[in-house]
């Protein structure tokens, strides 16, 4: 039993291991604390608002984030806006809904029920606008990068000037974490550039860590509900293995053999 | 193979029972004599068990949601993940279950090696197990298609080239796999109807497995052949029962951490981002759980020859019961097969590791010493070592592990009249 024990620990460790070696490579990104780690880890609501209006304001022009929609901005779990606020939000944007009874396409303001609506009407118009590059979508932006929220909040913090000797094409930057260090997509952030309606100081990195904490939330927007089920299934399952264990014994007692 | 017959006792069971004997399997299931000292590594057939119901369960349901079109795929999941009540939950156990199922075949499979449970009588069963871990394996690159992200097309485009290296019809056949000229929404459906498929099969092939393993009984980490029922064994039900019970819920605790803790760390990011046929990935790489075989397909310099590598690798599996030349089952009585039990499982896993790094530089020079040995161990270790190890005593049965006035004996018996 204790070498059983032992040995399959030993594999699910090595097992664990060597998965992550495999998909984080090795970049030292900047480190800030996530709310959202650990076993009981939540989401900041003020940062997931805060990173709502970064999105909105800054990235949304470029980004768009097709999987979500404005109801999702009112849900448990999530920015948690109020009803009113998420319904005006929606308001602000229009959308093409129809054909009418007249059979003609028409502008309505948006809906709950609408997705977020996109800054390209297609692939090609978006390339067109951004030099031939693609602003990819941000609904799991952070699940389809190695580095996850690390990478993301580094990369918006990491650009400089090219070292020495390295030569930039026309509208190409130079990012430290970005791969290949090369990023068609300019600085997206400044201080102060937007104002913060609770009155944080909007830093860099203060709305690297806000947008960066709301594209989490879009990727994973049952995480809060994920972390608390989690938990109570894993007590759950060890309370459950401790009587079974004490009930094993108990049958196994009438043979003479170890359990 | 209970030896008495079974009668019902209530009249409506023995009506029922002469008709149909489901009553009859049922009494052979519980009472089937099983040896007592089986050790936890024995739990993982129960535990496979369970990972088989459980991958059918969830992805039933998924399927219920998903669209098998190369246009709404990848959509279909997001809608899954967010908009399904419990979507995410059933998909990541999914996905999850996957890993988890492999994690526990593979410890299935080198506790066989171990204890050579593959040896005669058992060959059937081991042959079996053999097909069901190629379907498990086809059934998981098909499922890991389906969310048609970069890795699931581009992994597909890579291994349905893998026959291209057939020589004359091996581009037909490709094009024919494809349902086109590239991975494309005709492969999709086709996976995914296979995706559908193949666990059905595998859960018949199963009952065979286990049918075929109640004709003999099971081996044991002693490796002898004992007399059932005896004072060896023990009926299934309560104490294998609750046993398997006990060691699933362990590996419960496990799988649950993965599922609700790190549910894609087993995952490539680039699957999260949609299929794009005009952009290939950095590095295109299977789940783990393929990387063993990866590495050994991409250790050999040519095509044809590394594809058939692989598939001899998985193969060769089929015909070990008559490779392994030895008559003694269980390693705990082969000091040298241990050494190099010990030895093959470390090969493993640096093909597995190096198959997830680039092939070129050392990376490359190490997975071809590796799959070197791999071969080297199965046809020439195996076969020389049967005729010239020198194996320990063989005790007569379980409950006296050493044969004649061994210590152990001494200690055996001692520890028996303590029980009493």
């Amino acid at each position: 039993m204790k070498n059983f024990i032992k040995l399959f620990s030993i594999l699910v460790l090595f097992f664990f291991t060597v998965t992550q070696s495999q998909s984080a490579e090795k970049v030292d990104y900047l480190k800030t604390d996530w709310s959202f780690k650990g076993l009981f880890g939540k989401f900041d609501r003020g940062s997931l608002q805060r990173g709502y209006q970064v999105y909105t304001e800054v990235c949304a022009s470029c980004h768009s984030m097709k999987y979500l929609s404005y109801r999702n901005l009112g849900e448990k779990g999530g920015p948690e806006f109020s009803q009113a606020e998420v319904k005006a939000i929606a308001a602000s944007f229009e959308v093409i809904d129809g054909p009418n009874a007249d059979g003609e396409m028409f502008e309505r303001p948006a809906k709950l029920s609408d997705k977020f609506v996109m800054p390209y009407d297609n692939v090609k118009a978006a390339q067109a606008a951004n030099g031939g590059a693609y602003p990819p979508d941000m609904s799991v932006l952070v699940k389809a990068r190695g580095g996850g929220v690390d990478y993301i909040y580094s990369l918006l913090q990491g650009y400089e000037d090219a070292p020495s000797g390295m030569t930039l094409d026309e509208g190409v930057h130079y990012n430290k974490y970005m791969y290949g260090n090369k990023i068609r997509m300019s600085a997206p952030l400044s201080d102060d550039l937007i104002e913060y309606g609770d009155g944080t100081k909007a830093t860099v990195e203060q709305m690297s860590k806000d947008v960066t904490t709301f594209l989490m939330w879009a990727a994973e927007p049952h995480l809060e509900t994920r972390h608390q089920m989690g938990f109570k299934a894993i007590i759950y399952l060890i309370i459950l293995t401790i009587l079974v264990y004490f009930s094993m014994k108990k049958i196994w007692s009438r043979v003479e053999s170890e359990v | 193979m209970s030896d008495h017959e079974y009668t019902p006792t209530s009249k409506v069971g023995k009506w029922f029972n002469d008709r149909l004997p489901l009553l009859t399997l049922a009494n052979h299931l519980t009472d089937y004599p099983t040896p007592k000292n089986l050790n936890y590594w024995w739990t993982f057939g129960g535990i496979l068990t369970f990972c088989l119901i459980t991958q059918i369960v969830t992805g039933l349901t998924l399927a219920m949601h998903y669209i098998a079109h190369a246009d709404m795929a990848f959509e279909s999941v997001e809608h899954i993940m967010r908009d399904v009540n419990y979507g995410w939950l059933i998909r990541y156990i999914h996905a999850n279950g996957a890993s988890m199922f492999f994690l526990a075949v593979y410890i299935h499979i080198f506790r066989s090696l171990f204890y050579g449970s593959y040896k005669s009588p058992r060959e059937i069963i081991w042959i079996i197990g053999i097909i069901i871990y190629l379907l498990m394996m086809a059934a998981a690159f098909m499922g890991y298609v389906l969310p048609w992200g970069q890795m699931s097309f581009w992994g597909a485009t890579v291994i349905t080239n893998l026959f291209s290296a057939i020589p004359l019809v091996g581009e037909g056949i490709v094009t024919w796999l494809w349902g086109g000229y590239s991975v494309d929404n005709p492969t999709l459906t086709r996976f995914f109807t296979l995706h559908y498929l193949i666990p059905f099969l595998i859960l018949g092939l199963v009952v065979l497995h286990i049918w075929a393993l109640h004709v003999p009984g099971n081996n044991n980490p002693v490796g002898i052949d004992i007399k059932k029922p005896s004072k060896d064994t023990v009926p299934f039900h309560p104490y294998i029962v609750i046993k398997d019970g006990f060691a699933l819920l362990m590996f419960m605790i496990v799988f649950a951490f993965f599922v609700f803790y790190s549910p894609n760390i087993l995952g490539h990011a680039d699957n999260y981002i949609e299929a794009n046929p005009m952009v290939t990935p950095a590095h295109i790489v299977p789940e783990w759980y393929l990387l063993p075989f990866y590495a050994i397909l991409r250790s050999v310099p040519d095509k044809l020859l590394g594809v058939v590598a692989m598939l001899s690798a998985i193969l060769i599996l089929a015909v070990l019961p008559w490779l392994d030349t030895s008559k003694i089952r269980s390693a705990v009585f082969r000091p040298l097969y241990k050494q190099f039990y010990w030895i093959l499982v470390a090969d493993v896993l640096i093909l597995g590791y190096m198959g997830a790094m680039p092939a070129e530089g050392l990376y490359l020079l190490i997975a071809r010493v590796a799959t070197a040995y791999y071969f080297l161990h199965f046809l020439v270790i195996l076969p020389v070592l049967g005729f010239k190890e020198k194996t320990l005593p063989i005790p007569l049965s379980i409950t006296e592990p050493v044969l004649g006035g061994s210590t152990n004996l001494a200690m055996a018996k001692n520890k028996e009249s303590l029980d009493n």
